[in-house]
């Protein structure tokens, strides 16, 4: 289809309108997931293990149930047996046993800070003292947590009914390492014999929490009529419900999920933790309960993203055409397979026209947390093995490391490793972008400075959404859409549906849905909402204004193909009506108007970044001050500006603290020793500048708007930037995130990395 | 049975009684007892910024203070900021300026940001970064915040003229 | 007809093939194909009437919507990549 872009200037989109929600968000007003107020509330509290690898013998809760004010108590006993069963959660299938498992623990804990036991009382002070009564008689079994280690014939075995799987073949002998992925394209040895240069380094990076500031939070009424109703914090409520229902082995129709306000989420907030918790306390009480993650729980006890080992190698010719590349991933999946392997090792030459190539993906459980996706999982991990790799080779060309990147850029036409084709895409314009921003431009002069670029790569997924709208009487639209707004999505899917009926943004009024009340929607997460949601407000528009043409032509006593549909005015001959005035006059002319859409549109709209950054490092202490950043991103097509922008800054400033700070620290017995936001070290105002961000726009062909995913992308190029801006600084090339004080120091004064 | 104390304290300029437990926080009795759920929990330990209020006209985090200590004061928590059907000029900017992404930092960053306007109506970047430093956001990137906040500044300064 | 792409993960199945034309009108009927071609190849691609959990088709480098209802054109491309989510 042609864009619309392509066609004429835009109304709404493009403008700054303040959201919608925005009055109750700035006036504490709002509510989320622990704001909430039932009656007969009362409050549940998760017992977790002390132990990063243990088996559970048995379980005592008998103090606790005694302990005055306790109304109930959960352990695995309380869970249906799930064994074998598989569901489809929307984003690919899930293996329950696993998920029941990570939820409250089986036979095993996996890691310190598994859920144990649960325990609600009208007290939450009581219910963390009645917690402290359950005695577990544990068997601590060794833990490994270092991704390496777990690959080892002689590590400890997690899991005796996990075997390799390589894309659908299944290995005979249990093992750590639940999946492997092998891509090849045309023929690497042939390849590297062409290259004038080759660059090999091997990586490692920690493992990062998503780090948003609000913890998880639930709260389950299980009535006694056997509904469920969840209030949840989560990025989708239909696949919150679907988990549940699953869990619980009970119908999806027997539960409501109903999203509240969610503070964060970033890939953490999809895979449930405490919903069927709380349902099968309340179950047991006949109250409703919230139970609500402290933030040593958040980040002990839910999915951080995985660390990982790589090994990256690649070969260019003396004018900086690459020729050959290869990759050797192994990503931990925490304590359940599966993790998110599958994305790093189609990713990590995503950038470039590679004609030869090799990949090969490991994911490996250990006793870490089950990971999760933390924006483009498993891409910021590749894309700073990659990008280091070609910055060293850039330099060792001699070739500008801008124009390297455009010598070899992928485009329109471009076969990835994986073997699909790009359509249309603008990473050629993000380097272009790049190159002529007034920071590249700028000279930056002192020691121990330095600056650095990279680029990055995120898919961006299609799948489902759902809408429905109700025209009011004064023209305004309430517009029912199924997409948790964690970021201003409600804002920019009312914008789209404004652009296309022809009103402002201002007479929508969107709403998120609950399971009851919109129809089925994917999760808020993949880059996808803005895109897909907003393809469904656009037809759902397409729809209402079919609608009204129809009640026009009632009262113009024509045919309806005879009213035309002009920004939004409807005329015949010389009448005319606004959407407004035509609104006033449904109700003679057949009742309401209620439009709807579902749509199912195919991924990807791939989106490409180019960041750049320019770093200052103490030569004393190694501390990285970053002076001056930006963020170049291709968004098809920008929806509300600020907001893209928004995605472009936080998800640097994510990357950043990536780069930096950020790691779980894991002590010989495999407890995390930092779970707190004091030494989880996150960036504040205070670390960073202002993030310059560069907007550009190349329509994505398979949206009436040309809008292309932005939420993801973001995350990639920091670390991989930042690396090679203390390259740049001080010679030394970093190969292991953080690149933290103690780290950067000691490889500082060491000398340079050869 | 756990003996209560009873505090009474002033809170949004209105006089507020309350029973607490000596273990709760003031946070807690906030959201709990008093029902202002505008201040908000992000870990409980004084490191996030959440749950930032005016006590006293000095900005604290509400988890580090325990209930029992406020008898006798002011307290000013977000919800005390708009007056009528006016929204603070500092809330008008956050707004304005998108200067917020999933909101649930945002109270306290207004509150933080309205305690440094107070005393020093006219911070330069640095001032107010620094100032802000103990308000963690994880959306933003904290570009737009500080925006906000230097918009704030004008527009405060715009109003007293 | 469409060309399919043999994932090389699949090639001890296939000998050398990496791709290879097939006719149909849908990735259901694809599969038939592949099966007739390869026995043993539908076990990894399918499960009852879905594609396989953990796996994707990529359909002219988009992936596909439909499952295996999923339209075809003759002259499509179709990859099976490993299914990718998101954060």
């Amino acid at each position: 289809m042609t864009p619309k872009s392509e066609q004429k200037k835009f109304k709404v989109i493009g403008t700054r309108p303040i959201r919608h929600d925005g009055a109750d968000k700035v006036t504490g007003r709002a509510v989320y997931g622990a704001d909430l107020r039932l009656s007969g509330l009362v409050h549940g509290k998760i017992l977790r293990s002390p132990h990063a690898h243990a088996r559970v013998k048995s379980i005592d809760t008998s103090a606790a149930e005694k302990l005055p004010g306790v109304l109930a108590v959960a352990t695995r006993a309380d869970m249906p047996d799930l064994k074998d069963k598989i569901a489809d959660l929307g984003e690919g299938s899930v293996n329950l046993a696993h998920l029941g498992a990570n939820v409250l623990a089986h036979d095993k804990v996996y890691y310190k800070g598994h859920a144990v036991a649960a325990v609600a009382a009208a007290n939450p002070h009581v219910a963390e003292e009645a917690v402290k009564l359950i005695k577990v008689d544990y068997e601590v079994l060794p833990a490994v947590t270092w991704v390496m280690d777990a690959m080892k014939d002689d590590a400890p075995l997690l899991h005796s009914d996990v075997f390799t799987k390589s894309m659908g073949k299944k290995s005979s002998k249990p093992s750590n390492v639940p999946t492997h992925i092998h891509f090849e394209k045309g023929n690497i040895e042939e390849g590297f014999k062409a290259a004038d240069v080759i660059v090999q380094r091997e990586f490692k990076t920690a493992s990062v929490h998503q780090g948003y500031i609000e913890p998880h939070v639930s709260t389950a009424l299980w009535n006694q009529d056997g509904h469920v109703t969840v209030w949840t914090a989560t990025q989708g409520a239909f696949t919150a419900r679907a988990q549940t229902a699953e869990l619980l082995q009970i119908p999806v129709s027997q539960v409501t999920v109903v999203p509240c306000e969610i503070g964060g989420g970033f890939g953490g907030k999809i895979a449930v933790y405490l919903e069927p918790v709380a349902a099968m306390l309340s179950r047991k009480c006949g109250r409703p309960v919230k139970m609500v993650m402290t933030r040593e729980d958040v980040f002990e006890g839910t999915g951080p993203t995985p660390g990982s080992f790589m090994r990256v190698k690649l070969g260019a010719t003396k004018d900086g055409k690459l020729v050959a590349g290869e990759a050797w991933l192994a990503y931990d999946a925490g304590a359940f397979p599966s993790g998110v392997i599958g994305p790093g090792a189609m990713c990590v030459f995503s950038c470039y026209e590679l004609p030869h190539a090799k990949v090969d993906g490991y994911d490996v459980v250990n006793n870490k947390p089950k990971t999760q996706a933390y924006r483009a999982p498993g891409a910021t991990q590749a894309a700073f093995a990659c990008e280091t790799v070609i910055d060293e080779l850039a330099e060792k060309l001699k070739i500008d490391p801008i124009e390297f990147r455009l010598k070899n850029a992928a485009k329109e036409g471009t076969r990835r490793v994986d073997g699909p084709v790009y359509p249309r895409v603008g990473l050629v314009e993000t380097l272009e972008a790049a190159k002529s921003s007034p920071h590249w431009k700028s000279k930056l002069e002192g020691k121990y400075r330095g600056r650095g670029i990279a680029s990055g790569y995120w898919f961006n997924i299609g799948l489902k959404s759902s809408v429905a709208a109700n025209v009011n009487n004064d023209g305004t639209v309430s517009l029912i859409e199924g997409s948790t707004d964690i970021g201003g999505t409600r804002t920019s899917i009312a914008m789209q549906f404004a652009e296309t009926l022809g009103i402002t943004a201002e007479a929508v009024h969107p709403r998120v849905g609950d399971t009851d009340s919109v129809g089925y929607t994917d999760l808020t997460g993949g880059s996808r909402t803005t895109f897909a949601t907003g393809l469904a407000a656009h037809e759902v528009a397409l729809d209402i204004q079919r609608q009204m043409t129809e009640r026009a032509a009632i009262l113009w006593e024509c045919e309806a193909s005879q009213v035309q549909v002009e920004d939004g005015v409807y005329c015949h001959k010389d009448k005319k009506f606004t959407f407004a005035e035509l609104a006033g006059q449904l109700g003679h002319t057949g009742g309401p108007v209620v439009g709807r859409a579902t749509v199912s549109p195919e991924g990807a709209s791939n989106g490409f970044g180019t960041h750049m950054v320019d770093v200052e490092v103490d030569p004393d202490t190694a501390k990285v001050t970053i002076l001056r950043y930006t963020a170049i991103q291709d968004a098809g097509r920008a929806i509300h500006p600020s907001y893209v922008e928004g995605q472009m800054q936080g998800g640097a400033v994510q990357g950043i603290g990536w780069a930096l700070n950020e790691e779980y620290v894991y002590n010989d017995q495999g407890r995390m020793e930092n779970a707190s936001y004091l030494d989880y070290r996150m960036p504040t105002a205070l670390d960073v500048p202002a993030i310059e961000t560069i907007i550009v726009e190349v329509p994505n062909p398979a949206h009436p708007y040309g809008v292309r995913g932005v939420g993801e992308t973001p995350i990639i190029a920091p670390p991989a930037a930042i690396a090679n801006a203390i390259y740049a600084a001080t010679g030394v090339r970093m190969t292991e995130l953080p690149m933290s004080p103690p780290r950067l120091w000691a490889a500082m004064t060491k000398g340079k990395n050869t | 049975m756990v003996r209560k104390t009873h505090v009474a304290t002033t809170i949004n300029g209105e006089p507020v009684e309350f029973l607490c437990e000596a273990r709760q926080s003031l946070l807690e009795v906030l959201r709990e007892t008093v029902g202002l759920t505008g201040s908000k929990e992000g870990c409980n330990n004084g490191n996030c910024g959440a749950c930032t209020v005016l006590l006293d006209g000095q900005p604290v985090d509400s988890c580090l203070v325990l209930a029992v200590e406020v008898d006798g004061a002011q307290i000013t928590t977000i919800e005390g900021l708009a007056k009528d059907s006016h929204l603070h000029p500092i809330q008008q900017c956050f707004l304005e300026d998108a200067a917020l992404q999933c909101g649930i930092c945002t109270p306290g960053f207004i509150m933080s940001a309205k305690a440094l306007l107070d005393r020093n109506p006219n911070p330069s970047e640095h001032a107010i970064r620094f100032q802000l430093a103990g308000n963690l956001c994880r959306c933003t990137g904290y570009d737009k915040i500080i925006r906000a906040v230097q918009d704030s500044a004008k527009r405060m300064a715009e109003q007293t003229k | 007809m469409a060309t399919v792409y043999i994932p090389s993960q699949w090639r001890d199945l296939t000998g050398a093939v990496d791709r290879l034309e097939l006719p149909g009108r849908n990735l259901r009927e694809i599969a038939s194909g592949l099966e007739s071609r390869f026995p043993g190849i539908a076990e990894r691609l399918v499960e009852g009437e879905a594609i396989a959990a953990g796996l994707a088709a990529s359909i002219d480098g988009a992936i596909a919507s439909r499952g295996m209802y999923s339209p075809v054109e003759p002259t499509s491309e179709i990859h099976f990549l490993p299914a990718i989510g998101g954060g």
